[in-house]
């Protein structure tokens, strides 16, 4: 009974959560797919937990002590292969599937794509834009200032000149364009922190010594949040950053308007 | 062999001074419940830090003036500090998965259990065994000595991920808070070493006659397979703990990559990677989670049997499954790193494994359910903690098929749903095996019977306190709620969401409170409690054929000889509905007597 109760209340609440507490509305292509595999996963994995609580408790409350006898019954070869088939067959599926979209995410971006670089900091987001050059300059960390040179931008190198340095947890915001994919490279500055944009579905951890990269298309118009996802010290909750994304020549605008005289 | 061991002698026990029977006992069942009462201890106070973690996200901002007085370091003006937070988050994991479920389950009930349930007189090195037992109260001073120091206890999460945990200037928590946590666990692992050791060694060399390993009961199996894990995987984060504290205070770069500016302060680092402390992390932490349910796959295993008095089904399979999962289990670490920057390729070959270890967890759940049926299922309160444990391993399991897919991993990585997912299914199902295992054992432990009333209450009170204290958490992953985080309040995607934190830290103080239900019954049964009988459960297992308590050597001049498997509830054609271990073995017609005896030919 009390589990008839448990799956009745899983099912209640999560009907209630569906308008109250429900993924953030999708805001990038990539996401569509991925939001698509996690509904086919919850209903099975919704069916299996209905199944197997529903079989629990039938059985509880069929085989109480009733001064019966138990039956002796503890070998049955098919019936075992059965429940061992069947979820390895649902698993292979669900593999499969997981294996050919995670291929698709962690491909090379799309010629044409933005390219930006964010860097993670304790307990911010800085983002570097290629400048009209569209070459990134070099980065020796010896160079840091926090307001002459908060990206550690090495003077040395032309292609540095023109990049475009951007406070996106206060002053300003990454701006990106609709319907346009971005490959975002990740620095991070002093310890681990992750690059979490909820309404594109995308998460990426910003590792020390390392470069990593994700790509994705915003496919609408607004502003979103990052958050860090990583624990990376007492203010970790309040590492937040701010995206833009606007249509192609808002963005163009924008950016002509950033272009440092 | 056991009957050789000089210090076994039942003569001289009675000799023994108070300091050797009960303070530096060689006796396994003393040490078995010196680790169960220790733990017990630490799980208060780790259910207590949860309760810190849940006022802060229940009620964010919010001033406590007397908490203010009570602990002014850590509230300062009755306002939880940040670093207090991170810290109370770090230190109940660590607490609730080290010192806890794991010295628990293998200290507490695997000491107590495996050499009565396998007919020795005690481990293969009793000496040993107190040396395990007592590497463990030192870990305790030395991880709460932490709260009292500089920068309070360590604030990098359980998983302690470097440069976090490297730098001591990167957090106030990385200060010498986190070079004693990781001093305790070292000592810690060396403990769980010399536990798992000695239990392998009394699993393999002191079975008694008649024993064959396809007679162990699943208790002994599964403590048997957690060992060997154990043994393996612990001394991969021993390495790395001693890594990252040479890191810490030996200048060295295991995990520290050049160039690291922290604040504006260079870091004089150069040549480690952080990752490499993910994957050595990992590689015990994944085991580890087996280390927590398979001691508790094997008890509720053989609780349902008895109290449904059906024989286990498929004994076998059930073996194969456990076996299969300890192997797989080595095999999966990198499903806690898909978004950490590995190759992509990794994440593929990670997922493969992780939905493959789904099969034998299922084949096990659907063993449990054909045990329960056309039994007798008596609701003892033992029995009732099976059941919840079945009902909450199943819900928590089949959150880890989403968790398991990377491409949906991305965006559930290191939310509240990862939270709700190890909550149910190690956490609280262990913690319900852990209960179940105590209603039933306690009578045999300390040779009293538990009150049967107080048991059901507490079990229905938790039962409803978990599933309403950790369901609504699935809900707060959805909306994308990150772990460890201080507060929700500041962001949009957040909004919406105080009135169910709100409800989940009711139903958690709920939760704890009824746990001193479980307290009461436990220390007033230990006193006052009805004189327990030989075989109170009419089980088939060993310990069950010595007196309650078991004297020192457990039983008397005689070894009991098994004849027969572990599960003989309600065989045909006898009186009783259940044959013990023991009970001789029908001869059959035309057979001489003796020549089927199951005497221990087949060992040896």
């Amino acid at each position: 009974m009390a589990l008839g109760l448990l799956v009745a209340g899983a099912v209640v609440a999560t009907l209630i959560a569906r308008h109250r507490w429900w993924l953030p509305p999708l805001a990038s292509l990539q996401g569509r797919p991925v939001d698509r595999l996690f509904l086919v996963t919850l209903a099975i994995i919704s069916a299996a937990f209905m199944l197997v609580q529903g079989l629990l408790a039938l059985f509880v409350w069929l085989y109480r002590d009733r001064g019966q006898r138990a039956s002796y019954w503890h070998e049955h070869r098919a019936l075992e292969l059965t429940y061992t088939i069947v979820p390895a067959v649902v698993m292979t599926g669900l593999t499969v599937a997981a294996a050919g979209l995670w291929a698709r995410i962690h491909s090379a971006p799309p010629p044409g794509a933005l390219v930006v670089e964010v860097r993670a900091e304790q307990f911010g987001w800085k983002a570097r834009y290629p400048g009209p050059d569209g070459r990134f300059g070099r980065i020796d960390p010896r160079l840091f200032s926090p307001r002459q040179n908060p990206f550690a931008l090495d003077p040395a190198d032309p292609a540095g000149q023109d990049d475009l340095v951007l406070d996106i947890s206060t002053s300003a915001a990454l701006h990106l364009v609709v319907n346009r994919p971005v490959e975002v490279r990740l620095r991070a500055k002093d310890v681990v922190h992750s690059f979490f944009v909820p309404a594109f579905r995308v998460k990426q951890d910003a590792v020390p010594g390392m470069v990593t990269r994700t790509w994705f298309t915003p496919s609408r118009t607004g502003t979103y949040e990052i958050a860090c996802a990583e624990l990376c010290g007492p203010l970790h909750y309040i590492m937040r950053g701010r995206i833009v994304v606007q249509t192609q020549e808002e963005f163009d605008a924008w950016l002509a308007a950033q272009v440092r005289p | 062999m056991a009957h050789a061991l000089p210090h076994l002698d039942a003569r001289t026990v009675g000799e023994l001074s108070f300091w050797r029977r009960y303070i530096f006992s060689q006796d396994h069942k003393v040490i078995g419940i010196q680790y169960a009462l220790t733990s017990m201890a630490m799980a208060v106070l780790g259910g207590v830090l949860a309760l810190f973690i849940r006022l802060q996200l229940g009620w964010p901002g919010r001033s406590w003036p007397l908490l203010g007085r009570l602990f002014p370091g850590g509230m300062p003006e009755g306002q939880m500090s940040q670093a207090f937070y991170l810290a109370a988050v770090t230190m109940h994991g660590t607490i609730m998965i080290f010192f806890v479920l794991t010295t628990l389950l293998t200290g507490g009930f695997g000491n107590f259990l495996i050499p009565l349930m396998i007919g020795a007189r005690d481990m293969a090195f009793p000496f040993l065994n107190m040396l395990s037992y007592w590497l463990y109260p030192p870990a305790i001073v030395i991880l709460l000595a932490s709260f009292f120091v500089s920068g309070g206890a360590a604030g990098g999460g359980w998983t302690a991920y470097p440069p976090l945990s490297a730098l001591p200037q990167a957090a106030p928590g990385s200060g010498l808070g986190q070079t004693l946590w990781l001093v305790a666990l070292a000592v810690l692992i060396v403990a769980f070493l010399f536990g798992s050791l000695n239990y392998i060694t009394t699993v393999l060399q002191l079975r008694t006659r008649g024993m064959s390993m396809l007679r162990l009961p699943l208790t002994v199996w599964a403590l048997f397979v957690t060992a060997i894990l154990s043994l393996l995987a612990f001394p991969v984060l021993l390495a790395a703990a001693i890594m990252l504290l040479f890191d810490r205070l030996g200048g060295t770069s295991f995990f520290v990559p050049a160039g690291l500016l922290v604040g504006t302060t260079p870091v004089d680092h150069a040549g480690g990677d952080p990752l490499l402390w993910q994957h050595l992390f990992w590689f015990l932490g994944h085991p580890e989670v087996y280390v927590l349910i398979l001691p508790p796959m094997g008890m509720v295993s053989d609780i349902l049997a008895n109290n449904a008095r059906k024989p286990i089904f498929g004994y076998r399979f059930m073996v194969g499954s456990m076996v299969a999962i300890a192997f797989l289990s080595f095999l999966v670490w990198g499903h806690h790193m898909y978004t950490s920057g590995m190759h992509p390729l990794l994440g593929t070959a990670f997922m493969t494994t992780t939905l493959v270890i789904a099969v034998p967890s299922a084949i096990k759940t659907f063993n449990w359910l054909a045990t329960l049926w056309r039994g007798k299922i008596r609701f003892t309160s033992a029995m009732l903690f099976a059941l919840g444990f079945l009902s909450l391993f199943v819900t928590g399991g089949l959150t880890g098929i989403v968790l398991a897919q990377p491409p949906v991993d991305i965006y559930f990585h290191d939310t509240f749903f990862v939270v709700a997912h190890f909550h149910f299914v190690m956490a609280s199902a262990a913690i319900f095996a852990a209960f179940a295992g105590t209603y039933y054992w306690f009578p045999k432990m300390f040779g009293r019977m538990l009150d049967e009333r107080l048991g059901r209450w507490h079990f229905w009170l938790t039962f409803a306190g978990i599933y309403a204290t950790f369901f609504p958490m699935h809900y707060a992953g959805f909306m994308g709620m990150m772990r460890r985080i201080y507060s929700p309040q500041l962001y949009a995607h957040l909004q919406g969401l105080a009135p169910l934190n709100v409800f989940v830290s009711l139903a958690a103080f709920v939760l704890f409170a009824a746990q001193s239900i479980f307290l009461y019954n436990f220390f007033r049964s230990l006193f006052r409690g009805p004189r327990a009988e030989r075989n109170p459960w009419g089980a088939t297992t060993l310990e069950w054929t010595a007196p309650s308590p078991p004297p020192h050597g457990n039983w008397g001049p005689a070894l009991p000889v098994v004849q027969r498997w572990a599960y003989e509830y309600s065989p045909p054609n006898a009186a009783q509905d259940f044959l013990p271990q023991t009970a001789p073995a029908a001869v059959p017609v035309g057979r001489e007597p003796g020549a089927l005896g199951g005497d221990g030919e087949r060992r040896r």
